[in-house]
């Protein structure tokens, strides 16, 4: 099969990639989701919303990183020369990014796991919930940054160390407005998954409310982020506004946001998981979609960048075998746990 | 310093914090099947309860280890790009592989964890069966991957661009066999011989959990003697193999500084520039004899290439040997072991766990294969130099021109500090000192969820059942 159609090898690795960053917006996001409304835990109940954000990440530790490894690599097994420029003109943010991950994850579990609940666990919650921040924030600036064209692969900017690794990501409004989007995106996600979680009516409430604000902020910065793209420069993101498909997305998308607040205003929180799911899809293939065929805007095309073909056979190959393999240990893993409720069927 | 000096530095501090969790991650999990499988077989509670407690630390190690992992595969392309940029698409399939063995391992670990009391004993032991089997897959993928940069194949060089590339040759590499032995074997002994330091000093300090130490004792004996006692064999196969591949660096590793007959080396720190050692005790003939069994052998020395294609002779030297030391003691008690079980079963002497002097060499030996790890990885690496894929690309063709390099060095280096003492202080907390303190064990009632465990499956001091 796949030997008959080599024109669409790179494509099908490509889009793996963003089906792996699909999963690991919905599973890792909703994660660092959970660590925003730990910070932003208030009133009488707050122990009780931080415990209910622990338990429903807990037995997933940060296994869910392990949809970005995927990306990552993906991206430098077949689409090697792009990896490196990315690593090198976006190595700042990544390096910031990096420690967000680190002190995410060990605070999260050495808080956990750690018996005695004293000013050590709340030391741990402290850089839990801000490195939650950090992180998102930076992989949407990142994405921004790539997707505006700012770091392009010919003509890559000249000058001192300011303008060749800072200012392309940090020195406009673009970039920034898509890691405010994606972190809200996270937010948004988690408290809606958590709405389905929470045990008591009170803490349900709480996360309703919460779901329904972070959805407005969510629509507050799409449109910024689309303003200031139109504003920052016409041409980028063209595909956007314009053509068949890119108004299709936009009508699913809205779909999804209308059947997100409808559930979430009628309290039908299963509705509203799958559907906050779908929206932060929809935004995420509707970017991939304006990209495509680009790789690295502005100029460099998925096909131009990818590696040779037996390499992109062979990693669709080792994909679909790990599938073959992690599809059935899954669904295993779900029937054990389904019969306790226990708290697996949560964030993953 | 450069910047790619820091970049070097970066890389191997973020490995060397990164293995100690794969080695761990390796080596666990068979401990705690050893130890389920022992308690289905006898029923004794000991056995269940060092079963669960191994498979918690595990569970926080396994985290951390994800975690710098996760950083490792950025760190490839953030310090690497050029290397990246030419290898990605020859060694990217491992590294797939790897997610996945990843994968199916947090998975079953989820499972053995939480489903204590969800699946029969049988399906609960093949959990955790499978963890072990998938940990030490990753392993394996990864060191395929490091092997080629010693082994470089599958692929031509045609005027600085790497065509005919052929992964699958790349993951099969000469030097992966012999690597991928020694490695997997190093996990074993390395945690063993952890474990069952940890377990002796217990029993030697005195302790209200004695059959419990012991048992912990015995199953750690079990992987780690035989590890042990195989590692030296198979570190003369890696050290044969570099000989055929990388004569240079086995020069450098055993001090074998100019053309000839190589003597044996014991120690000593070689000058550079002039090509001697200082302060070295040398058996004449004896590395010729070890690699030939002939002592007149000329064996090519560090002097066979130009001083621009030479590792740094003292750290691997050093390196080498420290390796080799570590490996030695841990063998001859490993033979010490061997020798008082076997005198037991003929009816003599006391049982290990009651001998104090056998207790005394355990608890110094427990460190020395974690030791021997680091020092293990500092020769291939370090011995590697000054090329980043062997005989192909040089690690300063390699390094990324992004520069201030020194401050995310600096950066890692603060929070991997930072991470180590609370890991240790965690597992401190958590592992250890219950076991030595009078207050009851008391973890299985509480076991397994971190934070609800009042909720969560297992709760019950039933372990399995319905
Ligand atoms: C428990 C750990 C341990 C112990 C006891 C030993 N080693 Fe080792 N050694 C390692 C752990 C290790 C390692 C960390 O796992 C390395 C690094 C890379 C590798 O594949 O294994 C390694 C590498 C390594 C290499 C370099 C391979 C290469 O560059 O490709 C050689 C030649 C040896 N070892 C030889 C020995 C000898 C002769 C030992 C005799 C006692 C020995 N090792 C004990
Ligand atoms: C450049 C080198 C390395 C990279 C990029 C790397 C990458 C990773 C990544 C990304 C993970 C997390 C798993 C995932 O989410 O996919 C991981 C875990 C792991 N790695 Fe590494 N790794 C490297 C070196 C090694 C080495 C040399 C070993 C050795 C034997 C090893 C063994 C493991 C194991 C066993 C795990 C499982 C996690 C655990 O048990 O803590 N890795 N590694
Ligand atoms: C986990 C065990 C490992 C340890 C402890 C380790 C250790 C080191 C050390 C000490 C260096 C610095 C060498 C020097 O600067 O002289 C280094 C460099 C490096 N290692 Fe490893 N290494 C390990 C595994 C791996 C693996 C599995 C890979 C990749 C597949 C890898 C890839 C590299 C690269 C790309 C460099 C930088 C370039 C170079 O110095 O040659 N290492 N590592």
């Amino acid at each position: 099969m796949i030997a008959e159609l080599p024109w669409t090898l790179p494509h099908a690795v490509a889009g793996t990639m963003v089906l792996a960053l699909n999963a690991y917006v919905l599973l890792g996001g909703a994660d660092f989701g959970g660590g925003v409304w730990d910070l932003l835990a208030r009133g009488d109940d707050r122990e009780a919303q931080r415990a209910l954000i622990a338990r429903v990440i807990g037995p997933i530790w940060e296994a869910n990183h392990v949809w970005l490894i995927l990306v990552v690599v993906l991206l430098f097994t077949g689409f090697p020369t792009a990896f490196a420029h990315l690593a090198t003109a976006l190595h700042l943010p990544i390096t910031l990014m990096l420690v967000g991950v680190v002190l995410r994850g060990s605070a999260f579990t050495f808080r956990s796991y750690d018996r005695s609940r004293d000013d050590v666990q709340r030391r741990w919650g402290r850089i839990f919930s801000v490195a939650s921040l950090l992180t998102p924030v930076i992989l949407g600036v990142c994405l921004g940054t790539v997707a505006s064209g700012r770091v392009p692969m010919d003509g890559a900017p000249t000058g001192g160390f300011v303008a060749r690794y800072v200012l392309p990501w940090a020195g406009s409004p673009f970039p920034w407005a898509v890691g405010a989007l994606t972190l809200v995106l996270f937010a948004h996600l988690a408290a809606t998954y958590l709405t389905l979680e929470a045990q008591g009516a009170a803490l349900r409430e709480t996360f309703r409310r919460r779901a329904l604000r972070s959805q407005g902020a969510l629509l507050v910065l799409s449109l910024v982020t689309l303003a200031l793209a139109r504003w920052e420069d016409p041409t980028l993101l063209a595909g956007l506004l314009r053509g068949r498909t890119a108004l299709a997305m936009h009508a699913v998308t809205s779909a999804a946001t209308v059947a997100v607040v409808w559930a979430l205003l009628r309290r039908r929180f299963a509705v509203a998981r799958v559907a906050a799911a779908a929206q932060a899809s929809f935004l995420l293939w509707g970017w991939a979609w304006t990209q495509f065929p680009l790789l690295i805007p502005p100029s460099r095309t998925i096909t131009s960048l990818a590696a040779p073909r037996v390499t992109l056979q062979l990693a669709l190959w080792a994909l679909g075998l790990g599938t073959l393999i992690l599809l059935p240990s899954f669904v295993y893993l779900f029937r054990v746990f389904k019969r306790t409720g226990a708290p697996f069927d949560a964030t993953g | 310093m450069d910047d790619l000096l820091f970049a070097r530095a970066q890389m191997a501090t973020s490995l060397a914090f990164h293995i100690v969790f794969a080695v761990v991650g390796i080596g666990m999990p068979l401990l705690m099947v050893l130890a389920e499988w022992r308690w289905l077989r006898t029923g004794e509670e000991v056995y269940l309860e060092l079963a669960k407690r191994w498979a918690k630390g595990t569970a926080i190690l396994f985290a951390v280890g994800a975690v710098s992992g996760t950083v490792l595969s950025f760190e490839l392309g953030l310090l690497w790009p050029a290397f990246m940029a030419h290898a990605g698409a020859i060694i990217g399939m491992p590294f797939s592989l790897e997610g996945f063995a990843f994968f199916t391992e947090a998975i079953f670990l989820g499972i053995y964890l939480y489903a204590w009391r969800l699946i029969p004993p049988r399906a609960h032991l093949l959990a955790g069966v499978v963890v072990a089997l998938s940990g030490a897959l990753s392993g394996i993928f990864v060191v395929s991957a490091n092997a080629w940069m010693n082994a470089p194949t599958g692929f031509r060089l045609v005027d600085g661009a790497f065509t005919d590339i052929d992964p699958i040759a790349a993951l099969f590499n000469a030097a992966m066999p012999a690597q991928v032995l020694h490695m997997t074997l190093a996990a074993y002994a390395a945690t063993g011989f952890g474990v069952a330091g940890i377990h002796a000093w217990a029993l030697r300090r005195g302790t209200p959990h004695a059959a419990f130490h012991r048992g912990a004792l015995q199953v750690a004996l079990w992987v780690a003697l035989p590890a042990a006692l195989l590692q030296p064999l198979s570190g003369d196969l890696s050290a044969r193999d570099v000989a055929t591949r990388q004569p240079v660096k086995l020069a450098a590793m055993e001090g074998h500084l100019r053309t000839g007959p190589a003597p044996f080396v014991v120690g000593g720190w070689p000058d550079e520039r002039t090509l001697t050692h200082r302060g070295a005790l040398e058996i004449p003939g004896g590395l010729s004899f070890l690699l030939t069994g002939n002592p007149d052998t000329v064996i090519p020395g560090v002097d066979a290439v130009p001083p621009a294609d030479r590792p740094p002779l003292g750290i691997v030297h050093a390196a080498f040997q420290l390796m080799v030391a570590c490996g030695s003691a841990m063998a001859l008690v490993a033979l010490w072991g061997g020798w008082r079980a076997w005198r037991r079963r003929r009816g003599g002497g006391v049982p290990l766990p009651a001998d104090r002097p056998f207790l005394l060499a355990l608890v110094l030996t427990g460190p020395l294969g974690f030791v021997a790890v680091e020092a293990g990885w500092t020769v291939t690496e370090v011995g590697r130099q000054p090329w980043i894929i062997h005989g192909v690309m040089r690690t300063a063709e390699a390094v990324t021109p992004v520069p201030g390099v020194g401050v995310s060095f600096a950066l890692f280096t603060l929070l991997y500090l930072g991470l180590a003492v609370t890991v240790t202080f965690l597992l401190w907390r958590q592992i250890l000192k219950t076991g030595v303190t009078p207050a009851p064990l008391g973890l299985t009632g509480e076991f397994p969820l971190p934070h609800s465990a009042a909720a969560g499956p297992g709760t019950s001091s039933t372990p399995y059942g319905p």
